[in-house]
């Protein structure tokens, strides 16, 4: 579902050598799967996912053990309902059986492992997309945008553990939640992040316009800018929304580098039109997937990634610092699809 | 995205109307188009299938009437199924006998408990009760900041400990606070949590044994999708819930999650939280949520609104003067100003049958109005009652300048205006509901 941190940011050459700063204040990033298969996030996850996966992968098992032919029509029908239940949603869901229908025809797939196998192949190919984040530019400006409660700030905190970057600077852009600017002070506080603030109800375009000419005169290497929970379906908070990008985007051509969109993972059909809203007016980058640690399988980001287009970068699996990852296709598949 | 399950029906159905009864072949076309349906408002697969049987029954064999297509009729009978999975009328809350009334608030993270306790703290004030709320929520940053804030606006007192204490403690002790100080009604927020996360759940079980709530409340976003049914059996299995908050129903889930829950575990969703301001909080109403589910527009909602707004002499005095098309911009200012108190015009046209439909991806504007008005208002008491007066260019020009606008914007509302009449003249004479050529005044 995620993998390691080493490549994920793509930095500016004269960077490249230099290892993160203040490591030794940070946790330990956690070890990659690859290091270490059985325990680490992955384990992890593989646990706190358990309550799902026992509904979810024992039905697939059952079905797959069941599975004798394509031609097997109540086969497909299960695997459907798998991936509706899964949230996926039911055009992607479609796609995506007929697809694998198609292809275990032509090639005469009879085996219950084969067919698992394939099943994790199509969600991976779809789930694909260019995950990695640009810190070249001087200070690199992240958006962080998404509707009420699904973990902008908190993502904020936790990515800036990870960044390795010298400077990191954060601004409170929430100015409507009650305490949500104490909310990125604790965490800057706690990254050793400058957060530059205005008071409660002020104009977040101006938090944010102070923030880039903060960041641009203090020299931060990143600015992460937290904007308020919004339903996409609010037009004047989404025209708000607008003019925080283009503000920014005067203050530092060509900023905001990134814009994030947190998803939570129990989220259903409706996260489409999330990201669909989210990407027209704040021309969203990339997605954060978060909460997946609860029973939700996260679905969503395959119905995203199709319909939407919009790649998946990073996932939350838990409430901890080093339960952020950058996305990985195929392991987030697995972790859908794979055996117990 | 999706077309209302009604116009789906119909054309599933085209050509049944007046036939008798539906046959096997048209019911299994049926329950084909609900299932869908319900599966993308996010209701549980293993819900929909159990709900679907129970449609089919009613279905087949079903009398079609002359008076409904065969679309409406089935989806009548889906309308009243799921008005009464999720309990009939509205479930409303009882206070102790004994006060205080102690109501506990468990949920996810992020799902808006503690919005929603402000909400319901200022809910059951106006209802006479003397709220107070407990702090408990010592996890997520600045949590307890947050509800003393909200305390604060509201003029409520809230209970906290900052974050060291042990939750159940401070329930313990927030509920005894709320007792010695003559509250009668306490709510107590706790920290939002994974449900796989079994330290937590037993952690919520002892906040539970500590404050001994005579209710407790599940908090859920209207968004969740399929999870919803294992979130519930979960905070059923250690907190007990006994009814639902419904949370964000200001966006445009459809929320069959609700429905999933309630079928689930039998707990009725008890209250409908829609925005962010603290008013914005009411007991909820199955029967509507039948209807939004199914995309079916909120139109009980949206007359009792309306109901509340108008005079109802006045409002047929003018529905008089629209279909003979001799409004003029004095009623239309009082129309306006009308719509303007029921609430963000977005909520409004989405609850209209239909209509959500055709503006799912129209841009509504709440300053549009504010422009007209201004226009309006500009105006010399005679141009309003004479639109013909607006013919005249230097006086378009002085509305534009009155009103902050330009004066092609006043000749559109103008042109708009008169092509109103015109189709309203239409629609008066008996010539039906036109389809609407082009939304008036800036919407696009």
């Amino acid at each position: 579902m995620g993998r390691s941190w080493r490549n994920f940011f793509r930095r500016g050459k004269e960077e490249e050598a230099q290892p993160p700063v203040a490591t030794e204040e940070r946790e330990a990033p956690a070890a990659g799967p690859e290091e270490e298969p059985s325990g680490g996030w992955f384990g992890r996850l593989r646990q706190g996912l358990r309550r799902s996966r026992e509904s979810v992968v024992g039905q697939l098992n059952a079905a797959v053990a069941e599975f004798r032919d394509a031609d097997d029509e109540e086969f497909w029908e299960r695997v459907e309902e798998i991936l509706i239940a899964s949230d996926v949603g039911v055009p992607t869901t479609a796609k995506l059986v007929q697809q694998l229908e198609q292809e275990a025809l032509e090639r005469n797939i009879t085996g219950a492992g084969e067919l698992r196998r394939l099943l994790i192949e199509h969600a991976a190919r779809m789930l694909e997309g260019p995950v990695e984040i640009d810190l070249s530019h001087r200070p690199t400006v992240i958006l962080m945008v998404g509707v009420n409660g699904t973990g902008k700030t908190t993502t904020i905190g936790k990515l800036a553990r990870h960044l390795p970057a010298r400077k990191v600077m954060f601004a409170a852009g929430d100015t409507f939640r009650a305490a949500a600017i104490e909310q990125l002070q604790k965490w800057g506080e706690r990254v050793g992040a400058p957060v530059i603030a205005r008071e409660r109800g002020a104009d977040a375009a101006a938090v944010a316009h102070d923030a880039v000419e903060a960041a641009k005169r203090e020299g931060v290497d990143v600015l992460i800018v937290d904007t308020a929970g919004r339903l996409h379906t609010k037009i004047n908070l989404m025209a708000e929304l607008e003019k925080v990008r283009r503000v920014i985007g005067r203050q530092l051509p060509g900023a905001p580098h990134e814009v994030l969109l947190t998803v939570d993972a129990t989220t259903g059909q409706n996260g489409l039109r999330q990201a669909k809203m989210f990407k027209d007016v704040a021309g969203v980058t990339g997605v954060v997937l978060t909460k997946l640690d609860g029973t939700a399988k996260g679905g969503i980001a395959l119905a995203i990634a199709d319909e939407v287009g919009l790649p998946i970068k990073l996932v939350s699996v838990g409430e901890g610092v080093e339960d952020l990852h950058p996305f990985d296709a195929r392991q987030f598949a697995e972790a859908l699809f794979g055996e117990l | 995205m999706f077309d209302t399950l009604s116009e789906r029906l119909n054309t599933a159905l085209e050509g049944v109307r007046g036939s008798g009864t539906l046959t096997e072949e048209q019911v299994k076309k049926v329950t084909r188009e609900i299932r869908l349906a319900l599966l993308e408002a996010d209701v549980n697969y293993g819900v929909v299938k159990e709900f679907v049987g129970r449609v089919r029954e009613r279905a087949t064999g079903a009398e079609v009437s002359k008076a409904l297509s065969p679309g409406q009729q089935v989806v009548k009978i889906v309308h009243e199924e799921l008005a009464n999975l999720m309990g009939g009328s509205a479930h409303k809350l009882s206070y102790a006998s004994r006060p205080p009334t102690v109501v506990m608030l468990a949920g996810l993270n992020g799902h808006g408990k503690t919005t929603a306790a402000g909400k319901l703290a200022l809910f059951v004030r106006k209802q006479g009760k003397n709220p107070f709320l407990v702090a408990c929520d010592t996890y997520r940053p600045a949590a307890v900041d947050q509800l003393k804030q909200i305390g604060r606006e509201l003029g409520v007192p809230v209970y906290d400990e900052g974050t060291e204490a042990p939750p159940e403690e401070i329930a313990e002790r927030g509920v005894k606070a709320a007792r010695d100080g003559g509250y009668d009604f306490v709510i107590v927020d706790t920290a939002g949590r994974q449900v796989v996360d079994t330290e937590m759940m037993e952690e919520l079980k002892r906040v539970r044994k500590a404050c001994r709530p005579h209710s407790v409340l599940l908090v859920l976003d209207v968004v969740t999708g399929q999870t919803a049914v294992e979130v519930a059996q979960a905070f059923q299995e250690y907190a007990d819930f006994d009814g639902m908050i419904l949370t964000k129903l200001d966006g445009d889930a459809r929320g069959g999650a609700a429905l999933s829950v309630v079928s689930v575990t039998g707990r009725p969703v008890r209250f409908a939280s829609e925005g962010e301001k603290m008013g914005e909080f009411d007991y909820f109403y199955p029967d509507r949520m039948a209807g939004r589910i199914l995309g079916m527009g909120d139109v009980l909602t949206l007359i009792e609104k309306a109901e509340a707004q108008m005079d109802r002499r006045e409002a047929e005095a003018q529905s008089k003067k629209l279909m003979a098309g001799k409004l003029t911009f004095e009623d239309f200012l009082q129309q306006m100003q009308m719509i303007k108190k029921m609430g963000p015009l977005s909520g409004i046209l989405g609850m209209l049958p239909g209509i959500g439909q055709q503006l799912k991806d129209v841009q509504i504007d709440d300053r549009m109005l504010n422009r007209v008005e201004a226009m309006i208002t500009s105006m010399t008491p005679q141009e309003r009652r004479n639109p013909k007066l607006l013919q005249n260019p230097s006086r378009v020009r002085r509305i534009a300048r009155g009103s902050g606008t330009s004066p092609q914007d006043v000749q559109r509302l103008v042109r708009q205006f008169n092509e109103m009449q015109k189709m309203m003249r239409q629609m008066g004479k008996g010539g039906g509901m036109p389809r609407i050529p082009k939304m008036p005044f800036g919407m696009r």
